[in-house]
C-alpha cells in the first residue's frame, strides 16, 4: 500500500512489466492449443487447466495489481476462489456418485427433435416414456458400467 | 481540481476524510462486485462439470463443432485488448491524456473485434441448428443429448458476451470523460474501476476458451 500522503502518488508499474505479461499470456495461450492436440487422456484436462490457472494468476497479480495492493483485496479474491472449489467439488461427490443410488437411464429430452428421426440413431435408453421425467446421463457413467466403454475423453 | 470553498481536491466527497480512503473504499467495493461476478459465472462452471461428468463422449463429440483457431483469434484479441487497457491507465497515470485515449479506443476495437468473431460463430450454429435446449435440430452428432453441450456453450460465451459489450459501454463512458480531462495522476478511480472489470472478463475468457474449446 502507497504512504499515507494527502495527494497519494499513483503506483506506476513499468510498460515492459505489462508487454512481458502480455508475451507471456499469448505464448500461454499457442502453448494450450498445442498440447490440446496431444492426446494426453486425463491429462489434457488437467494441463489445460493448469495452464488456465498460471494465465489467471498473471492477470490477477499484474494486470489487476493484486501482487503489489493492500492484501485485503487478495483476500476477497482467493475467498471467491474457495467458495466456487467447495461449490464445484461437494456438486460433483454428488453428481457422480448418483448411479451407486438411482438406477439412471438416459431419455432424449425432447423426443420428437430432428436428431432422433435418424434411422441408424443409438437411443440409450426407454423411449417409450420420453416425456416424462427425463435424466440427461450418459449410459456409461454409472458406476456399474464405466469399466467397459471405450472413452475418448479420458474419463 | 481543487475546490477552494470546501477546502480539499473537487473529486472528494465529503463522507471521506481523504483521497486515498476515498479510493481504496471504490476498490474495495469493486472487489464485492467481481466476487460476486465470479459466483455467477461459478454456477454455469458447476453446470458445466456435472454435464460434461455424465456425458463426457458426448462433450468430445460435441466440442469438435467448435472452430479453435477463431476460439484461439478470440483469446488473443481479448489478452491485447487486456494489455492496451492496463496500458490506458498507465498512461494517466503519467499524465498523457492522448495515449490514455489512444489505449482506450484500441481496447474498444479490439473488443469490437471480439465480437464480430463471436457473431460470426454464433451465425454458422444458428444456420446448423446448434441450438440450445429444444431448438436443436443439427443431426449430425452421435450420442445422446447433444444439445446440452450447446446449452452450455451459448449460456456462457453469451453471458459472457453481454459482460463485453457492457464492459464497451463503460469504457466508451470513460473514454468521454477522459477526453474532458476529468482524469488525472491524483484522480482516476473510475478509469482504474472499469480496467478491473475488463481484467475479469478477460479472466473468465481465459477459462472458458480450454474448457469448450479444447476438450482433449
Amino acid at each position: 500500500m502507497s504512504n499515507h500522503t494527502s495527494t497519494p502518488a499513483p503506483h506506476i508499474l513499468p510498460l515492459r512489466l505489462y508487454l512481458g505479461v502480455g508475451a507471456a499470456l499469448l505464448f500461454l495461450t499457442v502453448l494450450t492449443v498445442i498440447v490440446s492436440q496431444i492426446p494426453l487422456g486425463g491429462w489434457n484436462l488437467v494441463v489445460a487447466l493448469a495452464i488456465a490457472s498460471v494465465k489467471a494468476l498473471l492477470v490477477v497479480s499484474f494486470f489487476m495489481h493484486l501482487y503489489y495492493d493492500h492484501k485485503l483485496y487478495f483476500i476477497i479474491f482467493s475467498i471467491g476462489v474457495l467458495t466456487l472449489s467447495v461449490f464445484i467439488v461437494l456438486t460433483m461427490f454428488d453428481t457422480l456418485e448418483r448411479g451407486a443410488v438411482y438406477d439412471i437411464k438416459a431419455r432424449p429430452i425432447n423426443p420428437k427433435a430432428a436428431m432422433y428421426d435418424k434411422p441408424n440413431f443409438q437411443s440409450h435408453g426407454d423411449t417409450t416414456k420420453a416425456n416424462g421425467f427425463a435424466i440427461p446421463i450418459d449410459s456409461g457413467t454409472t458406476k456399474r458400467d464405466s469399466a467397459g466403454q471405450a472413452n475418448p475423453s479420458g474419463y | 481540481m481543487f475546490d477552494a470553498a470546501a477546502g480539499h481536491p473537487a473529486h472528494l466527497q465529503h463522507h471521506f476524510s481523504d483521497s486515498e480512503q476515498q479510493a481504496s473504499a471504490s476498490k474495495l467495493g469493486m472487489w464485492l462486485f467481481l466476487l460476486t461476478e465470479m459466483l455467477l459465472f461459478g454456477g454455469l462452471f458447476a453446470a458445466y462439470s456435472i454435464y460434461r461428468a455424465w456425458n463426457p463422449e458426448m462433450f468430445y463429440e460435441a466440442h469438435k463443432q467448435l472452430n479453435i483457431y477463431l476460439g484461439m483469434i478470440n483469446t488473443i484479441v481479448l489478452i491485447s485488448s487486456s494489455v492496451t487497457m492496463a496500458l490506458a491507465i498507465r498512461s494517466t497515470q503519467l499524465s498523457n491524456r492522448k495515449l490514455t485515449v489512444r489505449f482506450l479506443v484500441a481496447t474498444l476495437l479490439f473488443a469490437a473485434v471480439f465480437l464480430v468473431i463471436k457473431y460470426l460463430e454464433y451465425h454458422h450454429k444458428f444456420e446448423l441448428g446448434q441450438l440450445p435446449g429444444k431448438y436443436y435440430t443439427f443431426t449430425g452428432l452421435q450420442g445422446t443429448n447433444p444439445h446440452i453441450f450447446f446449452s452450455i456453450y451459448f449460456m456462457m460465451t453469451g453471458l459472457h458476451g453481454i459482460h463485453v459489450i457492457g464492459g464497451m459501454g463503460v469504457i466508451s463512458w470513460m473514454l468521454y470523460r477522459t477526453k474532458r480531462s476529468q482524469f488525472s495522476p491524483a484522480y482516476y478511480t473510475p478509469l482504474e474501476m472499469t480496467g478491473l472489470y475488463w481484467h475479469l472478463v478477460d479472466l473468465i475468457w481465459i477459462f472458458l476458451f480450454p474448457l469448450l474449446y479444447l476438450i482433449g
